[in-house]
């Protein structure tokens, strides 16, 4: 009798296990109301968004769901995860470059927002900053295979700029009104700074892509967007004279003691923290910072600034306009009622109340007049804002991480800029040719 | 009947073969299956290339070959130095000595600690921009300001670093196993080594390190499988690879799936690896086995 007993339950067990196997996953539901479920990695926005969706389901009846997932590497890989199991939700964001966007459109995962933006003479279209749009956009003809449209509504935008502390900056006795304008003006700091002894220039280059930010702004303001992206295609080295004078930007910050200490290993949390208690004259930091810099010092008296100018032959560019964006699931069963909730939620109304609770810059152009100076003031830079997501072309993965490793050894004095970009053009040319035929 | 008892049989194992097939086999044979792929983590396609993953880890991936490196660096440090320490000091608590259960207490509080914690924590200890800067001042202290130096952000010091810290939170572990190794010895056999004339070290000599061999080999085996996979602690304590001179073959791995989103490649790493590992358990495996005979 025992025995049996312990088969039996054996089979259950084991039937437990394989039925999601065989069934997968999706057990059929009956009629209840609709629910829109979100996934999204924005812990500082969770308590705004879990208050518009109780204002979206007093006001239509459709309960959203929003799921927080953090960080945002967890979010990142359990999003990948239910893309290759196809349990995605009916809203979610992506993290990560234009070509994992790409993938994703690619595998049939993502609804074309398209027809949906252009309706009512492209109505929800004209809502946003073109620059954050873009980031969402594929044009003819691009260079990543996905049929032209609009994939995802942008939440938010950012621009990636320098900010300085007033006070320090009075210290070191210049006018907290201007700021070093130009990169000689800037290095000449460096030893002032070393002598009131402070940290002068902070980012978290420990992590690698804001490097790559800071490197890709002086490129364009060296050579010009078209060589950048002339080189991204193969046909400019590495190795040309304009790209060792972009590496060289680093070797002078070294020299001229404007790096805090142990900047190549800094993560970007704890230069937001010696930059937020004054204990850093210059930080390199997205709009994001705002809310980040208010909740650790109230007090923080700061200004925003383009990266001072290395060169005259072009203008200064720094990254913006790619914030966070919603994408709708091409599988979901509610993808009219997601397209309304997205609607809804890139309002003006909405917009403006996400900008003031979190000191984000809205994504909808029409509620800038409600937001803080300080977030206007990083508006600003939109203007001469770009992104690797609106170029149209990419560099190796393999290209871009030799470039960062290469700055990282030039600022510890390890390697020179005429030696890393032989070491990068190695690399381009060893990706280039796995891709030729 | 015996068909009967034969099924039974199977009934009693089914669930445990399924929970492995489903969590360990079938991922294990994928991930083999992936390797031979140009797969980005996303695409329904998973395009079919050979070797070639494999080939370009093998022979032309430097910066893996250099997280090997950096992990054979700190896996000897903690060989030696590490070890050694968890051996004294488990001999030292295996002795009539006072306060030995708090010390057994205390040794073991860094293994049970989270990597990322003590990470942080010996980030704040080490670092003088946002730390505490307490090992610099110790120096200054002592009359050595030459030494002080930032220990995280300078190539020279950065891995040494990692492996001394390595080496602080895994030495528990070493301890406990040493400790339970060291207490299995019959005490009659010290007190015949004392009658027959034998002093603390010729006891230490002849009977501990003899019985204790088979324990120092797991130990090690042990020891190394922690240590090549380390990566939690270096996030913690430098954030990332630091020009290559902290990367490590789990945070290659990693980068190649996160950063590029070469599944496919990450999984050759991945095999690559843990032959690597196996290959290394292999030759001390024997090498003990000649030691015992």
């Amino acid at each position: 009798m025992r025995r049996k007993t312990i088969i039996l339950l054996s089979l259950l067990f084991s039937g437990i296990l394989i039925l999601p196997l065989l069934t997968g996953c999706n057990a059929k539901k009956g009629k209840r109301p609709v629910t829109l479920t979100v996934w999204h990695w924005m812990t500082d926005r969770e308590p705004v968004f879990q208050e518009l969706a109780s204002r979206y389901e007093a006001k239509t009846g459709v309960k959203i769901d929003f799921q927080l997932y953090a960080p945002s590497d967890a979010y990142s890989q359990k999003v990948r995860a239910a893309a290759q199991g196809e349990n995605l939700p009916d809203i979610f964001g992506i993290l990560g470059e234009k070509r994992d966007f790409a993938s994703f459109i690619k595998a049939g995962h993502i609804l074309d927002l398209t027809t949906y933006m252009e309706a009512n003479n492209a109505e929800w279209k004209n809502n946003f900053f073109p620059k954050a749009l873009a980031v969402n956009e594929f044009a003819e003809a691009n260079s990543y295979g996905v049929t032209p449209g609009i994939y995802g509504a942008p939440i938010d935008i950012m621009t990636i700029q320098m900010v300085y502390n007033k006070n320090l900056i009075k210290q070191l006795g210049l006018n907290p009104r201007n700021p070093p304008a130009t990169f000689q003006e800037f290095l000449e700091l460096g030893k002032k700074i070393q002598a009131a002894g402070v940290q002068g220039f902070v980012s978290g280059w420990g992590e690698l892509w804001m490097i790559d930010c800071f490197a890709s702004d002086y490129a364009f303001n060296i050579m010009g967007k078209e060589k950048v992206l002339a080189t991204l295609r193969g046909d400019v080295p590495y190795t040309d004279p304009a790209w060792i004078e972009v590496l060289d930007i680093f070797r002078q910050m070294r020299e001229s003691g404007i790096l805090a200490q142990g900047l190549v290993t800094m993560v970007n949390k704890t230069a937001e923290q010696l930059f937020a208690n004054e204990k850093a004259v210059f930080a390199f930091n997205g709009s994001w910072c705002v809310n980040v810099y208010k909740g650790m010092n109230s007090k923080l008296d700061y200004g925003v600034m383009l990266p001072p100018q290395a060169s005259i032959n072009f203008p200064m560019s720094i990254w913006g306009g790619a914030g966070s964006s919603f994408m709708i699931s091409a599988h979901s069963k509610n993808k009219e009622e997601a397209v309304k909730f997205l609607q809804w939620l890139t309002d003006r109304d909405q917009q403006a109340y996400l900008a003031q609770e979190t000191n984000n810059l809205p994504a909808n152009k029409n509620c800038l007049g409600k937001i803080p100076d300080i977030l206007a003031d990083f508006a600003k830079g939109m203007d001469v804002a770009t992104h690797p997501n609106v170029w149209g072309v990419s560099e190796f993965s393999a290209v871009i991480e030799a470039w960062d490793r290469g700055i990282q050894s030039i600022i510890i004095g390890e390697k020179t800029p005429e030696q890393v970009a032989r070491e990068v053009q190695k690399v381009k040319e060893r990706e280039l040719a796995k891709k030729r035929p | 009947m015996k068909l009967k008892s034969t099924t039974e049989n199977y009934m009693f194992v089914l669930p445990a073969v399924l929970i492995f097939s489903i969590f360990y086999i079938i991922p294990f044979i994928n991930v083999f299956y992936l390797s031979f792929t140009d797969w980005d983590g996303i695409s329904r396609l998973k395009p079919f290339i050979g070797l070639a993953n494999f080939k370009e880890a093998i022979f032309t991936d430097q910066s893996w070959w250099q997280s090997i490196g950096n992990a054979g660096y700190v896996t000897l440090i903690a060989l030696t130095f590490q070890n050694i320490l968890a051996f004294l000091l488990a001999w030292a608590c295996d002795r009539e000595i006072r306060l030995k259960n708090f010390y057994r207490v205390v040794f073991f509080i860094p293994p049970v600690l989270s990597e990322i914690v003590v990470g942080m924590a010996w980030r704040f200890i080490i670092n003088d921009v946002d730390g505490a800067n307490i090992i610099n001042r110790s120096l200054i202290g002592m009359g050595l300001p030459q030494l002080a130096h930032n220990w995280l952000s300078d190539p020279k010091t950065a891995l040494t670093t990692v492996a001394i810290v390595h080496c602080w939170k895994g030495f528990g572990w070493g301890f406990l196993i040493f400790l339970a190794g060291l207490q299995t010895i019959p005490r009659e056999l010290y007190e015949a080594a004392r009658v027959d004339g034998a002093n603390a070290w010729r006891q230490f000599k002849e009977i501990t390190v003899p019985l204790m061999i088979p324990v120092m080999v797991l130990v090690a085996i042990l020891t190394i499988l922690g240590t090549m996979q380390v990566f939690v602690l270096i996030i913690g304590l430098v954030g990332g690879e630091f020009a290559g001179h902290t990367s490590m073959p789990v945070l290659r791995i990693l980068a190649a799936m996160r950063g590029s989103s070469r599944f496919g490649y990450a999984c050759a790493l991945g095999i690559n690896f843990g032959a690597i590992l196996m290959a290394i358990s292999f030759v001390q495996y024997r090498i003990s086995r000649k030691s015992r005979s």
